[in-house]
């Protein structure tokens, strides 16, 4: 019975082929998925021919224009980060602009507290742990909400956002809380080197991160979710504990952005985040992960962050009204979607044949 | 060389039924598959094939019955269970992550990990791409992009890759359910062709379909269910087109 007819042996030799790799189809993905690099460059260009046109300075060259651009990513780039793991397993995290704002208020207050007690270097760090863990608590919240409950990330989160907001206005009396902590305020403004702290802080973070993304099981489950939940949790992975970690993970970034928003400002202000939330969506997006999940990267999200901040700094350096600069990102976010669209509708999903 | 009767059977279903209620999807089932050897499980839909096949794999419970395993009877609380003790079932849709390798498919929920500069934990994407070369070219399928998502592959040879996620955690009987349902011409008889591969190595694969062409030209039984009843068992040798119709739809 083991042995096999001669027509099963003619089967054997149409096993599948490997497919082969295309040149042309491998550069267009190339280019598809640098393409906020490329966005970066040729803004930079731009900006710097406009410059040195109508001005006859340098742009990108002066030190000063490139630091206020890196402070300026720095807090869309921390909620863009937890936003990035979120939205490549196929979620959204709404609530994250309100979560920055209630963790800057608590750190404001925390280290205000601890200083009258501890000396002020213990204080600031008090305050700064204070803030992550307060705006973990969301997290967990939207965590429950959607791996137990089975609320749809838009929803939950997006109530998360009310919660956080009402919470962070309230624990702030309806004001801006100043910080009485002189390590704070020079955490938020000191340079090392001519690079602001608070660049250095984001950079060892996004650096973590993506080796977290990009090299840990976590991360690994994180993409095959977005892909195929089914698939996912067939292969045994626990999909409601790391759905849950996720968005306390995507919290946590928050957290971190409220807590050095409150240095930087020496103060804590419960709309800190509010304007920052779609900016944080638009640079996940145009760092080229898809809305869909299952794709993207921290260093698209970097480069998609560096986009949107050398947009708004830049009109502003060359002197246009600043509303331009909506009309701007908006443009970059439609044109990154098309090319993301083109390039899968080039090198085609899958071909069956 | 003994003949394929004699030896233990790989899994042995002895008057298996599971009850939904008052609704007897399966009963008194019995059915055995050897090393080796592909069984077709055919019948109409609702005659109890997908309860059969869940209550083999961990899914279900069975209400009354026994399930042996190389003649050790066995019981699974969870399908994580009956994949331990090599019970694999591929599914219709696949189950694939379309943005992972082959090799990330393959690991996917277990992934080998290294240390980078002797502390760091990394994915070892190396070991996955290794495992990932020597399992496809035992199925006689030959990759030289391990590096892309399974995504850029057609569908027989991602059916390929479930296929492969199985022989490489070893297990010993496939279930695959319609694995040539959603697949064209050409690629149902690469899919073919690899069900022979899994048998020469030994293997027991239990086949669900609804198309009797693949049917005969893989199977070396065919059992009948109707009505959670089992209506017949022949040798493929032995019987025709004709004969499993009559037996699917009775009279």
């Amino acid at each position: 019975m083991t042995s096999t007819s001669p027509a099963q042996q003619a089967e054997k030799h149409v096993a599948p082929q490997a497919d082969h790799s295309d040149a042309a189809r491998s550069w267009v993905r190339r280019i598809a998925e640098g393409r906020a690099w490329l966005f970066l460059a040729g803004l930079i260009i731009c900006f710097e021919a406009w410059s040195r046109f109508a001005f006859g300075t340098t742009f990108v060259l002066n030190p000063f224009n490139v630091q206020s651009i890196a402070i300026f990513a720095v807090a869309p780039l921390l909620l863009a980060t937890g936003q990035t793991f979120v939205i490549i397993s196929g979620g959204i995290d709404l609530s994250l602009g309100f979560i920055m704002g209630l963790a800057a208020v608590v750190a404001a207050h925390a280290t205000n507290m601890a200083g009258a007690a501890i000396p002020l270097p213990l204080a600031m760090l008090a305050g700064i742990l204070a803030a992550v863990i307060v705006a973990g608590v969301p997290g967990v919240i939207n965590g429950l909400l959607i791996s137990r409950l089975r609320v749809p990330p838009f929803i939950g989160t997006l109530g998360m956002f009310g919660v956080a907001r009402g919470a962070a206005f309230l624990l702030a009396g309806g004001t801006t809380v100043p910080v009485q902590n002189s390590w704070f305020a020079l955490l938020g403004n000191g340079r090392l080197y001519g690079v602001p702290y608070l660049v250095i802080i984001t950079a060892v973070f996004v650096i973590v991160m993506h080796y977290l993304l990009g090299q840990t099981r976590f991360g690994q489950h994180n993409y095959a979710i977005g892909a195929n939940v089914q698939a996912a949790r067939r292969a045994g992975i626990d999909i409601k504990d790391h759905i849950l970690r996720l968005y306390v993970l995507s919290a946590m970034c928050a957290g971190l952005g409220g807590a050095l928003y409150a240095a930087r400002f020496t103060a804590g202000a419960a709309q800190a985040g509010e304007p920052l939330l779609l900016d944080s969506v638009a640079a996940v997006v145009i760092g080229g992960a898809s809305l869909f999940g299952g794709s993207g990267t921290i260093l698209g999200t970097v480069a998609g962050a560096l986009v949107i901040a050398v947009i708004q700094y830049g009109l502003v350096f060359v002197n246009v009204e600043p509303f331009w600069q909506f009309i701007a990102v908006g443009v970059v976010i439609i044109i990154s979607v098309l090319i993301d669209q083109a390039q899968r509708r080039f090198s085609g999903a899958r071909q069956d044949d | 060389m003994t003949s394929a009767e004699q030896t233990v059977p790989l899994l042995e279903v002895r008057n298996l039924s599971k009850h939904f209620g008052a609704v007897r999807a399966l009963s008194d089932f019995s059915m055995v598959v050897r090393p080796g050897e592909v069984v077709a499980l055919a019948g109409d839909n609702g005659a109890g094939k997908t309860t059969l096949i869940k209550a083999i794999s961990g899914v279900y419970h069975p209400t009354a019955g026994e399930i042996l395993l190389r003649g050790q009877p066995v019981a699974f609380a969870t399908p994580q269970e009956a994949r331990d003790k090599g019970i694999e079932t591929i599914y219709q849709d696949l189950a694939l992550a379309d943005n992972l390798t082959i090799g990330g498919n393959i690991f996917l929920g277990r992934e080998p990990m290294r240390k980078a500069f002797g502390f760091l934990p990394v994915l070892d994407r190396k070991a996955m791409a290794a495992a990932a070369k020597e399992t496809m070219s035992r199925l006689d399928f030959h990759v030289s992009r391990l590096e892309a998502p399974v995504s850029n592959f057609s569908g027989g040879q991602r059916q390929a890759v479930a296929i492969g996620r199985a022989v490489y955690w070893d297990a010993q009987i496939l279930i695959m359910d319609e694995p040539t349902a959603a697949l064209g011409v050409p690629e149902q008889r690469k899919v073919i062709s690899l069900i022979h591969q899994l048998k020469a190595q030994g293997r027991g694969v239990i086949f669900i379909s609804h198309n009797l062409q693949d049917i005969f030209a893989v199977s070396d039984r065919i059992v009948v269910l109707r009505r959670g009843v089992q209506a017949g068992e022949r040798k493929i040798s032995e019987t025709n087109h004709d004969e499993v119709v009559k037996l699917m739809v009775g009279g």
